[in-house]
């Protein structure tokens, strides 16, 4: 970093800025995370402190382990979210490709009606996607949550890759073709490593609401095998007593998978900008 | 063999025409240089030949066949690209063999075939690099390596040296030269470039809004253009434009006198003007001399000579190489 651009008051400036900020985003979690350490009279005493050996507890995690199954909700929301964002990316990139490298009729048009989804939020539709998965018997399955998230996350992926999509060199897709390969291998050989900082991007977008939505587990799938970890969690929210440890010690173990899932797509985020594949 | 015939090739984008009507016939182990300014549509007219674009009337024939309907990669053509178009995830020798691979040719065919193109280009070091990690001009000599390999009938330049430096360039311009002549192929160029133009072609065709202003070898465009437009484009610095009735003419509306045909003389000549700049580029000096109504005369004497600003001079037209042209730009031979 030259010192010329950088005076030392802007550097702290930003970093003021930056870690102030990173508090704020991080605080509700490490509240979450201290409290599901805590015994119940402990987090109504004082909700800010750290555990000590007095008011440490695992009494959280013991409840979320032995009532309900918290594994089979597990199991229920990583195949959920890691199906429908295997869908959304396989098919918003193929979409995205087929938007941004063919002119046929109706493109344009087709591209906005695509795009729509990004300003119309899929709730609205709520009743009549349940009376469809009524009709279809879909109801209380995985499959009915994986086909709404999938037609949820689309949108944007679509927007954003058709978008990254148009940047790939042109002579390297024609070097291609004149080299014999079919139009798949292009995709996937060529154009989907290059644009794999967006497609990372896309992904984090994507699977962050999916992991976290109540909405369409509640309505479409609340059956006791199908239900998700936020939906799970639900059952110690009573309307009169809440079990606090065993809600706080089920959301801190909800945050752990998606944390990982984000750390490898992050990952790939710097890989693809660092690796300078393209000139 | 490798014969190329184009017949009436038109091509439009929704209403607007990039190629007006291409007739083209080019012979077996020939060098044709596209040259034209942006725009005129003579990477269209590369990309219809390779079957990258599809034309909107008119065909492509290879050898005697049409090949309108005919793949790319079945056209029996390689290209080399402005950008290199390297495959980023292949190393070198994989990027120069994986069109022979895709084709299912014996491995050991494909091995003897990238052998040569390394050697030929001097490659052999770099074979198992990717190509990040090569230069701008190893990875243009790649992408030639890529469609050497290839062994096509035709061979397909899209402005090669534009993203190379001019020394590289200078390089590269010899090395494809050389080429050329060991491999006897077919090669279509095309640049915007007219040096490129004039140093490699057998001939160049000079493209001027989708339609062709001339074929002909290098010197015979130079010597002999057909219009205001190719005489304009061909040849550095351009041909000075005079009109006619300026100078007391009346048998042309034009006239059109090269800046290496013009001498100066301070008692007397064709038209006097005042020096406005002087450019000395060493084995030759540039002379700008502002003539009044005739316009800004540009003069290219050999050798070094010193001028006064603003002083006064005469050129003196070679009478025998200046050209006449009518009201519609072409020459009055």
């Amino acid at each position: 970093m030259s010192t010329a651009r950088h005076s030392p008051a802007h550097s702290i400036a930003a970093h003021a800025i930056l870690i102030l900020y990173t508090v704020i985003a991080l605080f509700p979690v490490f509240v979450i995370v201290i409290n599901a350490f805590k015994s119940r009279k402990a987090i109504f005493r004082e909700p800010l402190a750290l555990p000590n050996a007095e008011s440490f507890s695992l009494v959280g995690f013991e409840t979320v382990l032995k009532q309900g199954d918290f594994l089979l909700y597990f199991q229920n929301s990583l195949i959920v979210t890691v199906v429908s964002l295997f869908l959304v990316l396989l098919c918003g990139a193929m979409a995205a490709f087929a938007l941004a490298e063919y002119r046929f009729k109706g493109n344009t048009l087709m591209g906005l009606y695509l795009a729509l989804g990004i300003m119309i939020p899929i709730r609205l539709g709520t009743v009549a996607i349940l009376q469809m998965m009524v009709a279809s018997g879909l109801v209380n399955t995985r499959t009915a949550l994986i086909l709404v998230y999938t037609a949820q996350g689309l949108p944007l992926a679509i927007f954003i890759l058709s978008e990254f999509m148009r940047q790939v060199s042109d002579d390297l897709k024609n070097a291609g073709r004149i080299d014999g390969l079919s139009e798949y291998r292009i995709f996937f050989r060529l154009v989907l490593p290059l644009v794999r900082p967006a497609m990372a991007t896309v992904a984090v977008f994507t699977m962050i609401p999916i992991w976290n939505d109540l909405w369409f587990p509640l309505i479409l799938a609340p059956s006791e095998e199908t239900k998700t970890i936020t939906l799970g969690a639900q059952v110690f929210i009573g309307q009169f007593v809440t079990n606090w440890n065993a809600v706080l010690a089920a959301l801190s173990l909800a945050i752990l998978p998606v944390l990982i899932l984000y750390l490898i797509f992050s990952r790939q985020l710097i890989r693809g900008i660092t690796s300078g594949a393209v000139k | 063999m490798g014969s190329l015939a184009l017949r009436n090739i038109s091509k439009s984008f929704g209403k607007v025409e990039v190629i007006q009507g291409v007739d083209l016939e080019v012979q077996d182990g020939e060098f044709v240089i596209f040259v034209g300014p942006s725009g005129c549509g003579k990477s269209t007219l590369l990309r219809i030949i390779a079957g990258l674009e599809d034309a909107s009337g008119g065909s492509v024939e290879i050898d005697g066949a049409t090949v309108n309907t005919t793949p790319p990669s079945k056209r029996g053509i390689a290209m080399v690209f402005q950008t290199y178009a390297l495959y980023p995830h292949l190393t070198v020798k994989d990027n120069m063999s994986l069109g022979l691979k895709q084709a299912k040719r014996p491995p050991a065919q494909i091995a003897e075939r990238v052998d040569l193109a390394s050697k030929m280009l001097s490659l052999d070091p770099y074979l198992e690099r990717r190509p990040a990690e090569l230069s701008g001009g190893q990875r243009q000599r790649v992408a030639i390596g890529r469609a050497v390999v290839r062994k096509p009938k035709l061979f397909l330049f899209d402005e090669p040296l534009s993203n190379l430096d001019a020394a590289l360039r200078v390089n590269t311009r010899l090395e494809i030269a050389r080429l050329h002549r060991e491999l006897s192929a077919t090669m279509i160029y095309v640049t915007h470039d007219q040096t490129e133009a004039m140093t490699l072609a057998d001939r160049i065709v000079v493209l001027n809004a989708g339609k062709i202003e001339q074929i002909g070898t290098p010197m015979e465009l130079y010597n002999d253009p057909a219009n205001l437009f190719v005489a304009g484009f061909i040849g550095s610095p351009q041909m000075n434009f005079i009109e006619a009735a300026v100078i007391g003419r009346d048998d042309a509306k034009t006239i059109g006198v090269r800046p290496e045909h013009i001498s100066v003389d301070t008692t007397g000549g064709d038209v006097e003007g005042r020096v406005s700049h002087v450019e000395h580029l060493g084995a030759d000096t540039n002379v700008y001399l502002d003539c009044g109504r005739a316009g800004l005369l540009c003069i290219r004497l050999f050798g070094e000579h010193t001028f006064e600003i603003d002083s006064m001079l005469h050129a003196k037209f070679d009478k025998g190489r200046t050209y006449r042209f009518d009201d519609k730009g072409d020459v009055i031979r």
